[in-house]
């Protein structure tokens, strides 16, 4: 109970941070955003409503009230879930342009992200299980220059190999533009069949940190004297693999998911850029290059709560599996 | 992701100096992190020579444009007409400076939070803690791109502390459970009790005693400020006028670099950055063998046909 109370307090605690730092970003950088979306507006000739000026007022502090009663103003819109008006896509909020685009990236990233742990996972049983052999060498070896190179010149060669030179793939997009009226199955063969490569840039890069750390674990479990005694008794190896040594090993590997998951949101952002896949990451851009300041400081916010919150269900999860975890600290 | 906490033997304790020594030689006399060492000490060689060695100016743009790679032009030239090479070349200056500025600032913050709270209290140490823990689970990226946005096309001193204040969590992280395990040990408490100083602790008995994985959270941290700038610099939100490896991507993406088939254009600077990526993770695997000896791959053997 103490446990599950501490990793609800770290969550609110990590919630607020995120708040905070998206509060104070804006209004501690040189240079005002308000100005900037204050002349875009002017110059596509639409001048803003009161409605959506003041609401501008509050989020990046055109309003000389103090910070205090600004912050508070800021924390009350967004437990209304106001992210404020995005200025790329005028009229729409926020919440309804991430909207559009967060389940692509769950779908995408997300998919990717559970695929590269198991197989990453697995691969290390086996690598460990094998260790000293050749198979052993060549799995840490591939993966480690794997997870040392960028996603974005992965995600490029693998377009280029397979989409402009043997065109296997299509290059861009999640889905064909012409498939409006099509049977939905057909439209999931064709989204599938758009995220082979982004998918296969996110499982190529991520897949090394799990399999060298799941390697590196299970070989110190192999090593444990329960595991040697259990040989001697003559538990076979499949089961002394799985149920002895895997068993123990995994949940260790699971530690560094705070770091790994942060990892793989950077780096399906840049996936989905380089594929112009309409995900998160690619309207981040979007908004970066629009100074559309409102939609990068809710799209910031919204990657920084699904960060947050899958890295304390992991624990959670965590916690249930090992008391150890639940006892110390 | 695999920095092994398990500590050096204590027994080994020695002068610091012969220790440094020894651990240098140890690194050589690992293969892998033998490999590593001579394609680093390769890569600063030519970043540092860069204008000796560069065969042309590398923002020149007199050459015929999207040439593939010949005599004159090693690598070819761009749809501008800059030769690749030179840009190469220089362009280590850029990535490889950012990287290493990186991994000063981070690992200089790292042990500013991970180590030096535990000379105070349990308060001190709890409270940096979790601020550690809070700063470690912020999305790194997109943080980074919202401040480079609101500092507009930056100089790569910048760049460098931006990612250096955004990087330096989880080092921060191993390195203080690192010094848990080690305050617990039997020759820091006898030192301890021998009436040593806290101050004099941490540098004579436990600094010494993490210094594998101190170097090896720098490697991390160079490696991860290498990256971070190239991802900056390839989403055009650095200084896309400054020559890098990560720059060089960006223009190549830009100049459709993939629909008129100009491999040579991205495939170098992408493999250049993957280089120095894997000549880091060869120092670091090696150093994580010689600190871990439990990994070295010799550990088991014929042991599955008992």
């Amino acid at each position: 109970m103490r446990f599950f109370l501490n990793r609800i307090g770290f969550l609110l605690l990590s919630v607020w941070a995120a708040i905070t730092v998206n509060f104070l970003i804006p209004r501690m950088m040189p240079g005002s955003p308000v100005d900037a979306i204050l002349a875009h507006f002017q110059s596509e000739g639409a001048p803003l409503g009161p409605n959506a000026l003041h609401a501008l007022e509050q989020q990046f502090g055109l309003s000389h009230a103090p910070l205090w009663t600004q912050y508070f103003g800021y924390v009350n819109n967004l437990f209304h879930g106001q992210l404020g008006t995005s200025i790329t896509y005028y009229p729409l909020t926020v919440t309804e342009v991430i909207g559009r685009s967060l389940p692509w990236t769950l779908g995408l990233a997300g998919t990717a992200t559970i695929i590269s742990v198991l197989l990453g996972t697995f691969l290390g049983i086996y690598a460990a299980w094998h260790r000293g052999t050749r198979i052993d060498a060549t799995l840490t070896t591939v993966t480690m220059f794997t997870s040392a190179i960028p996603y974005f010149w992965i995600a490029l060669i693998l377009v280029y190999l397979f989409g402009f030179e043997l065109n296997w793939f299509p290059q861009l997009h999640a889905f064909t533009t012409l498939s409006n009226g099509v049977p939905w199955w057909r439209f999931s063969a064709d989204v599938l069949y758009h995220a082979v490569l982004p998918g296969a840039t996110i499982v190529i890069s991520a897949i090394g940190g799990w399999l060298v750390g799941m390697r590196n674990n299970m070989v110190q479990t192999l090593g444990e004297d329960y595991v040697t005694f259990a040989r001697a008794r003559g538990v076979r190896d499949r089961r002394l693999m799985v149920f002895y040594a895997a068993r123990n090993a995994i949940l260790p590997n699971l530690t560094g998911f705070a770091m790994a998951i942060g990892f793989v949101v950077g780096g399906a952002l840049l996936t989905e850029v380089v594929f112009s896949y309409p995900g998160i990451g690619m309207q981040l851009l979007t908004a970066v290059e629009n100074e559309d300041y409102p939609l990068m400081q809710g799209i910031f916010l919204i990657i920084a709560l699904a960060v947050l919150l899958a890295n304390f269900l992991v624990e959670l999860i965590y916690g249930l599996l090992d008391p150890r975890v639940r006892q110390g600290e | 992701m695999s920095i092994s906490t398990t500590a050096q033997n204590p027994n080994t304790v020695t002068s610091g100096r012969t220790r440094k020594a020894g651990m240098a030689r140890m690194l050589w006399s690992n293969p892998r992190a033998r490999v590593g060492i001579i394609i680093l000490v390769g890569m600063i060689l030519v970043a540092v020579f860069a204008p000796v060695l560069a065969p042309y100016n590398p923002s020149a743009n007199s050459f015929l444009p999207s040439q593939p790679p010949s005599w004159t032009h090693l690598l070819g030239t761009t749809l501008q007409g800059q030769d690749i090479l030179s840009q190469l070349i220089w362009g280590s200056r850029n990535s490889l400076g950012v990287g290493f500025a990186v991994g000063i600032i981070a690992t200089a913050l790292s042990l500013l939070f991970g180590v030096l709270p535990s000379l105070g209290g349990k308060l001190l140490n709890t409270s940096f803690s979790t601020f550690t823990n809070v700063v470690l689970i912020l999305p790194g990226l997109p943080l980074l791109i919202v401040l480079s946005a609101y500092l507009h096309s930056s100089g790569a001193v910048t760049i460098a502390a931006v990612i250096g204040f955004t990087g330096w969590a989880w080092g921060s992280r191993t390195l203080r459970s690192q010094v848990m395990t080690l305050r617990q040990r039997d020759f820091v408490i006898a030192a301890r009790l021998a009436g040593s100083s806290q101050i004099r602790l941490l540098t004579r008995e436990i600094l010494p005693n993490m210094l594998s994985l101190v170097v090896a959270n720098f490697m991390f941290s160079i490696l991860f400020g290498i990256l971070s700038e190239a991802g900056l610099q390839f989403l055009g939100l650095g200084n896309v006028n400054a020559v890098s490896w990560g720059s060089i991507i960006y223009w190549a993406e830009n100049g459709s670099a993939l629909l008129l088939h100009m491999w040579w254009w991205f495939i170098p600077p992408g493999a250049a950055i993957a280089l120095v990526g894997i000549a880091l993770a060869l120092v670091n695997s090696g150093i994580d063998q010689i600190s871990n000896p439990r990994l070295r791959s010799t550990a088991r053997k014929g042991g599955r046909n008992q």
